[in-house]
């Protein structure tokens, strides 16, 4: 070993298919060190991962460049096996655990301790028994080391969430070669009790010699566990220095960065917003448009548990927050897609939930952030798709007598669908084109018409610039801006994309752990929206903010 | 409240069939004797078949349906020892022997193919197994006598390939059941048997209250108990541990590197082999082999009977096996009988009999679904925050 680092990166990049995700990582894991590794979704942290651990979609999509060291030898993983065999463990975000088995099963998954039989010459080892006995014992002393009190009887399903999470640490423990480990977000499921027991144990462990990369959203837990801090941002180191010299709200900034970037334009609604907020004399009493209270939604993977807002008639409203924290969830779960609870009033009624034709029927359109899944009918033409939803949900397009015989009207169909081609620009042959042959941009473009056509009152809309290039988004926020300031409908947009949000809306919600962490005007700066994603608010010290 | 209707609906489908037979048994007027004596028999003949579908279950693959492919692979060995003539212990072995690398082949057959249709292995393998009887029969009915040597005219048909569709299995009927005669009687019952068995030594034993005597199939017994044991030990290896994990997670399973398809398909072939075996047992207990028809059914029946035995298509133990062949068989006895007494119609009896095989497997597989949906509910209202128990 001498004095080379456990780990060193030099210079790793990566792009998947021209699309730079990764420049210039170098840095250095010494033996026994805590680095935090922080960035906002999107600033590359899952993909200098799965480089690390040898992923199989690394090496399909083209390799990376740079070189990875360890004990100064250089290695190049090509299979996750490789790197837990140079002694690199990871605990995910999901867990990986068998849920009928015991604690000790789950520690011991694959690397069960054995009892000596001679079958195992006639066959393999696998027809060797179990020693229980002694698979206990390790589990235990592997939980011991965590500082936490388990029972390696324990089945799994029926633990608490936080134990889970020891569990998966434990199995890594248990790995007698681990040197290295990697906890994604290991924190966010536990309560804070226990994510304190989780951070005692963590530095226990790295006392003993083992190195941990510690990446989580929580930034005073990173603050308080961790050596160094590395900031990632848009593929770039931005920072790597010394935990004590940065404030949380420094480290907010650097991640969300671009403090420089003012908004050119404030739109002209938030006078109507602000004059509800800070001068209600001067109209008596607006009813909001949309008013959410103790909503829960279990989307899988998006869930949020309690979320109350309002949004006024004729404002941009929008929802951000990092991915898997609930934001898509909120949208979807007003319009009936999800499971859902809690209470929704639009202009002053309820809505029924859990049935999208309600929402439909109160005027409400909605633009899935699934737009090949949810928002479109690939196989269908233009005006099908364009159409469809407003057939169905307000009888428009027919012809016949309602109830008895109606059939499509095609001709009023195609007029519509010709309409909206030419108001958005979308790049088509004409209205009898299939859906899906078109790129994601028009495509985009496309679900916007079929929500146009609605003539809604609120418009939801989730993930508009998703995976479409830059002029297409200019254009769709553009669309968005101009149909809300002509027809003054409301409009809510969840986006991951703070500053297309910043750039579009009258004010911002972020959601955080299922909940909202804050609403803010749009013009605030950029790094507090990045501390109410951090989850820096509800935790934070005043104290702090000065630092 | 909900945890009665779970502990119901969990057992729903013995608690059925405990309460049919009650009320058939007196209707049929059959005396106790009898019952446990065609119960024994039943036990022997079809317990082996039925446990051969547990490690698949354990592996996460459902119900084997598959299982017919090594029912074929039995029958074939079985069609060569009856050309050479081979009788006995000798034979059986000799037909397990034959058997045992048809039904490896057809079971690693299988499992590549269930590897590919991994979510959907119960209806893959019933379909496979049509396919593969298609093989079997143009194996059996074109080839054999053709290309295949089998010299015997008896099993030929008259003209001159193919097999017959009744093969007499004389040379091996119940030679497993008998090769340790043994009989339970009561008092008056000793001299009857004696005769029977033609002054042959057998182990006997008395029970004073018991009318007439039952005939033990101990040694057929003695081989189930010995697979119930094997069944125990594997579950206890390594082997079984992969297996359960696979069952339960397969993308656990897989990122702790355990070898997924690999194990999947191990667990065919056993299922396969041991399915084989227990179609040989079977048959030396009918004594009579229909060539085309007697593996059709080994499959479904031992499907219905393991779900009436409170298995599930996720979870089946040794005991479900043995309440299973009881609470099928019991009202396979009594129904003809007790529909004869009831309606004067035996075909009611048979009526039922088709009728509740797949009417169970239907109620199983519908409560599995409800259940998973149930379970997966459950699961998630965790997750739905303070207001989820609205």
């Amino acid at each position: 070993m001498g004095n080379n680092p456990l780990l060193r990166l030099e210079h790793i990049g990566k792009e998947y298919y021209g699309n730079r995700v990764l420049s210039d990582i170098s840095f250095d894991i010494n033996a026994g060190e805590i680095i935090g590794l922080v960035g906002e979704n999107g600033a590359g942290k899952s993909t200098l991962l799965n480089i690390l651990f040898g992923m199989p979609v690394i090496a399909s999509t083209g390799g990376y460049e740079g070189s990875i060291q360890i004990d100064g030898r250089k290695v190049s993983f090509t299979s996750p096996n490789q790197a837990l065999a140079h002694g690199i463990g990871m605990v995910h975000q999901e867990f990986s655990l068998i849920p009928g088995f015991t604690a000790a099963e789950n520690i011991l998954l694959n690397r069960e301790v054995l009892n000596a039989s001679s079958m195992r010459y006639i066959f393999s080892e696998r027809v060797s028994t179990l020693d229980r006995e002694a698979m206990n014992g390790r589990a235990r002393s592997a939980i011991h080391t965590l500082g936490v009190n388990i029972s390696p009887d324990m089945i799994v399903s029926e633990m608490p969430v936080g134990y889970k999470q020891f569990i998966e640490i434990a199995r890594e423990i248990d790995r007698k070669n681990t040197r290295l480990l990697f906890l994604d977000e290991p924190t966010a499921v536990l309560a804070e009790s226990e994510a304190e027991i989780l951070i005692t144990a963590l530095k226990k462990l790295a006392a003993s010699g083992i190195a941990i990369v510690f990446i989580s959203h929580r930034l005073s837990e990173v603050k308080e566990l961790c050596g160094r801090i590395l900031v990632l941002r848009d593929g770039r180191l931005i920072t790597d220095q010394p935990s004590y010299t940065l404030s949380t709200r420094q480290i907010a900034s650097l991640m969300v960065g671009r403090e420089s970037v003012r908004r050119e334009e404030t739109p002209e609604v938030t006078e109507t917003v602000s004059t509800e907020t800070d001068a209600p004399k001067k109209k008596k009493k607006i009813r909001p448009a949309l008013k959410v209270e103790h909503l829960w939604v279990d989307m899988p993977g998006e869930t949020v548990r309690d979320v109350s807002f309002e949004v006024m008639k004729g404002e941009i409203f929008g929802i951000g927050g990092l991915a898997g924290h609930g934001k898509l969830a909120i949208p979807n779960g007003i319009m009936g897609l999800y499971p859902a609870g809690g209470t929704v009033k639009t202009f002053g009624k309820k809505l029924t939930l859990n049935k999208p034709r309600a929402a439909l029927g109160k005027k409400m359109a909605f633009v899935s952030e699934d737009r090949r899944g949810v928002g479109l009918l690939l196989d269908e033409p233009l005006d099908w798709n364009i159409t469809f939803t407003a057939m169905q949900t307000q009888g428009r397009f027919l012809v016949g007598i309602p109830y008895i015989f109606q059939m499509r009207n095609d001709l009023a169909m195609r007029k519509e669908a010709r309409k909206f081609i030419d108001q958005l620009s979308i790049k088509c042959t004409g209205p009898s084109q299939k859906a899906g042959e078109l790129s994601g941009g028009n495509q985009q473009k496309v679900c916007l018409a079929k929500a146009f056509v609605l003539r809604p009152d609120i418009l939801l809309i989730c993930e508009p610039t998703r995976g479409i290039d830059i002029g297409a988004k200019t254009l769709v926020l553009d669309t968005l801006k101009q149909y809300n300031k002509e027809n003054g409908t409301t409009i809510i947009i969840t986006s991951s994309e703070l500053e297309e949000l910043r750039s579009v809306c009258n004010r911002i919600a972020i959601v955080d752990e299922g909940k909202i962490a804050g609403i803010l005007p749009a013009s605030n700066p950029a790094e507090d929206f990045g501390m109410l994603m951090m989850g820096q608010v509800r935790n934070e010290e005043e104290g702090e903010f000065s630092a | 409240m909900r945890k009665i209707f779970d502990i119901i609906a969990n057992n729903a489908v013995p608690a059925v069939f405990i309460i049919i037979s009650a009320f058939a048994i007196p209707l049929s007027g059959y005396s106790a004797s009898y019952l446990v004596q065609e119960l024994l028999t039943r036990i022997g003949r079809n317990s082996f078949l039925i446990l051969s579908l547990l490690i698949p279950i354990m592996a996460g693959m459902g119900l084997n349906f598959g299982m017919v492919l090594g029912a074929m692979a039995g029958q074939i060995g079985l069609l060569f020892i009856c050309d050479w003539g081979i009788v006995g212990i000798p034979g059986m072995v000799l037909a397990c022997l034959i058997g045992t690398p048809i039904a490896i082949v057809l079971g690693i057959f299988c499992g590549h193919v269930l590897n590919r249709a991994k979510g959907r292995e119960m209806v893959t393998s019933y379909i496979l197994g049509f396919f593969i009887n298609g093989v079997y029969q143009m194996t059996v009915l074109y080839l054999m006598g053709w290309i295949i040597p089998i010299t015997n005219p008896t099993l030929l048909l008259s003209r001159g390939y193919g097999v017959r569709n009744a093969v007499s299995l004389l040379g091996i009927r119940g030679i497993l059941d008998n090769l340790i005669p043994t009989i339970i009687t009561g008092t008056q019952g000793t001299a009857q048997f004696v005769n029977i068995n033609g002054g042959k030594s057998f182990i006997m034993m008395q029970l004073p209250f018991l009318e007439g005597s039952i005939r033990i199939p101990l040694a057929t017994l003695i081989v189930i108990a010995l697979f119930c044991i094997f069944i125990v030990w594997f579950r206890k290896t390594k082997l079984g541990q992969d297996m359960r994990a696979i069952g339960q997670s397969q993308s656990v399973a897989d990122s702790a590197g355990i070898p997924v398809n690999r194990t999947r398909i191990i667990a065919i072939v056993i299922s396969t082999v041991l399915a084989c075996y227990g179609q040989i047992i079977y048959l030396q207990n009918m004594g009579t082999l229909n060539t085309y028809n007697s593996h059709d059914q080994a499959g479904m029946f031992s499907i219905a009977a393991l779900l009436i035995g409170g298995a599930s298509v996720s979870k089946a133990t040794i005991a479900n096996v043995f309440a299973g062949v009881i609470l099928f068989h019991l009202m396979f006895i009594v129904a003809p009988v007790a529909g004869k007494n009831l309606i004067g119609d035996a075909q009611i009896g048979e009526y039922f009999r088709v009728f509740v095989s797949y009417g169970i497997i239907a109620i199983a597989l519908v409560l599995h679904a409800w259940r998973r949906n149930r379970e997966r509910e459950a699961a998630r209202r965790s997750l739905r925050g303070n207001k989820g128990d609205e």
